[in-house]
């Protein structure tokens, strides 16, 4: 029902504090933690990852790793950090586990909630938007150490491209043109696609330089987890096009992989 | 103690669309309609600083007839809501179709509530469509939705009409209505459809429509944000001679 008890505020701000101070970067004590920042968080819990989004003519890779880690330990072998949205975008997820995996459920139900009851989809930048007032809204529990920093990507059909958005802990926007990578190897895997990549690559080259970026990830930084040849635990990698999110078979991830390693 | 007493639902409906008729049948007229570079409004309406069109967002304007205070906090809403969700998602997902549903669910609620009089309004919302959406499924077209006082709405093509002579000038432009006409041509033909509708109803009183007894707008497609455009007296009459 369409409210008209704000006719006569001009001051839009007053009226975003008013009905939807969710949209607002404010930290309440009412929010029930103490506003203190801590540098490290007092209790324990799963972190370290790699995420990385390349764009290739056509679409998007979005991929990540397996491991989860609690301190020196390996928590989670099998871990998801990437997870589809909607048809045509996939969010991936570093920072603490658990607020993680709750961020990016919550944000794939907003998503599809949308959808539904307007009877059109949500435009990827609307997405865009919309995760960055979810990662603020998580400031209180950033502050207490339990980050989440979302990467988002997918492919826009307006505009006919693979976009890839990522975020700081207050929720700022950034978009990347070509690609990044986030998480504990996050830099790491960033060097290897700085210097294997080429704008206008094909999905295969975008598929072989996403697992090369993954591996150095792995071999560098000890709480992102690498192929498990024994076990038979790849990375994660969807590709988003025109088409729609699909992921790849984990037999299409193991011969990537062999081939790889066949080149050391 | 009060008699209780029955009146069918039909009844209080037929009622209510009298009572609305009667109010809509003095309200002057404005015609939505397409043309070349998108969607040209124009109004019967001589006063020089209260408007019957006006800008909601982008992409979207509003066009009402009946009484000014009733729509006049619907507009404002619109915008209000229309704002709240560009700045939560992002701004080339305020549709019209939307702001519709949105306006059509409040008057349907008046409408229908026992104690309170229905709007003696209508609306037509409209939308410019993107380039190029005549050959990409991807992008959206020119929309127009016309919404009665008890919040039915319809999607109308190429051009709309609201007001009390509503559906004479309709006859007149489904005559002449023409496909990709230039700006010029779209207003003369709703200035000739005015004049022709005044002529007809007074016939002893020489009325006219010049530029100072209309207010035109419109929305067209471009490099800028905001598609609206509010033309002012000398454009109009430059366009008209």
């Amino acid at each position: 029902m369409l409210d008209l008890s704000d006719y006569g505020t001009s001051n839009f701000f007053q009226i975003l504090k008013r009905r939807h101070p969710d949209l607002l970067a404010t930290l309440n004590s009412s929010d029930g933690v103490s506003n203190t920042p801590v540098t490290e968080s007092s209790f324990r819990h799963y972190e370290g990852t790699t995420v990385l989004a390349v764009v290739y003519d056509g679409g998007v890779v979005m991929a990540g790793d397996r491991q989860a880690t609690e301190g020196y330990q390996v928590g989670e072998r099998r871990i998801q950090k990437v997870y589809p949205v909607d048809r045509h975008s996939a969010i991936a997820v570093a920072g603490a586990a658990g607020p993680c995996i709750e961020m990016a459920k919550l944000f794939q139900v907003e998503v599809e909630f949308y959808e539904k009851t307007e009877g059109m989809s949500l435009s990827l930048e609307g997405q865009a938007n919309f995760l960055s007032h979810l990662v603020r809204s998580n400031l209180a529990l950033a502050m207490q150490g339990l980050i989440v920093l979302p990467l988002f990507a997918g492919y826009d059909l307006k505009r006919q491209r693979g976009r890839i958005f990522k975020y700081d802990a207050v929720g700022g926007r950034y978009e990347e043109d070509d690609y990044y990578a986030i998480g504990s190897g996050g830099k790491d895997a960033r060097t290897t696609l700085k210097k294997r990549y080429n704008s206008g690559i094909t999905r295969q080259d975008a598929l072989e330089i996403v697992a090369e970026a993954l591996w150095d990830a792995a071999d560098e930084d000890i709480a992102t987890g690498g192929p498990d040849l024994i076990r038979k635990i790849f990375p994660i990698l969807y590709t988003i096009t025109e088409e729609g999110v699909s992921d790849i078979p984990e037999a299409t991830v193991e011969a990537l992989y062999q081939e790889l390693i066949s080149r050391l | 103690m009060s008699t209780p007493y029955y009146v069918s639902p039909d009844q209080i409906r037929q009622d209510k669309e009298d009572f609305v008729r009667r109010g809509i049948a003095q309200a002057k007229e404005v015609v939505v309609l397409e043309y070349r570079d998108g969607l040209l409004m124009v109004a019967e309406n001589p006063r020089k600083t209260i408007y019957k069109i006006s800008e909601i967002y982008d992409r979207i304007a509003l066009a009402a007839a009946g009484r000014i205070a009733e729509y006049e906090a619907l507009r404002v809403a619109g915008i209000r809501e229309s704002e709240i969700k560009g700045f939560r998602y992002y701004r080339e997902d305020v549709t019209a179709k939307w702001l519709t549903n949105l306006y059509s669910q409040h008057m349907g609620a008046v409408a229908q509530a026992w104690d309170a009089k229905p709007l003696e309004i209508e609306l037509l919302v409209c939308e410019v469509g993107m380039v190029g959406a005549e050959t990409s499924s991807g992008l959206q077209g020119n929309q127009i939705y016309h919404i009665a006082f008890d919040g039915i709405y319809s999607e109308e093509e190429k051009y709309a009409v609201i007001g009390g002579r509503a559906t004479e000038i309709t006859e007149i432009l489904e005559q002449h209505y023409t496909d990709g006409l230039e700006m010029s041509a779209a207003l003369r033909l709703v200035t000739e459809t005015f004049q022709a509708v005044e002529a007809d109803v007074d016939t002893d009183d020489d009325y006219e429509i010049t530029p100072h007894t209309i207010e035109v707008a419109c929305l067209e497609q471009g490099t800028e944000r905001r598609k609206f455009r509010r033309l002012s007296t000398e454009e109009v009459t430059d366009l008209l001679s």
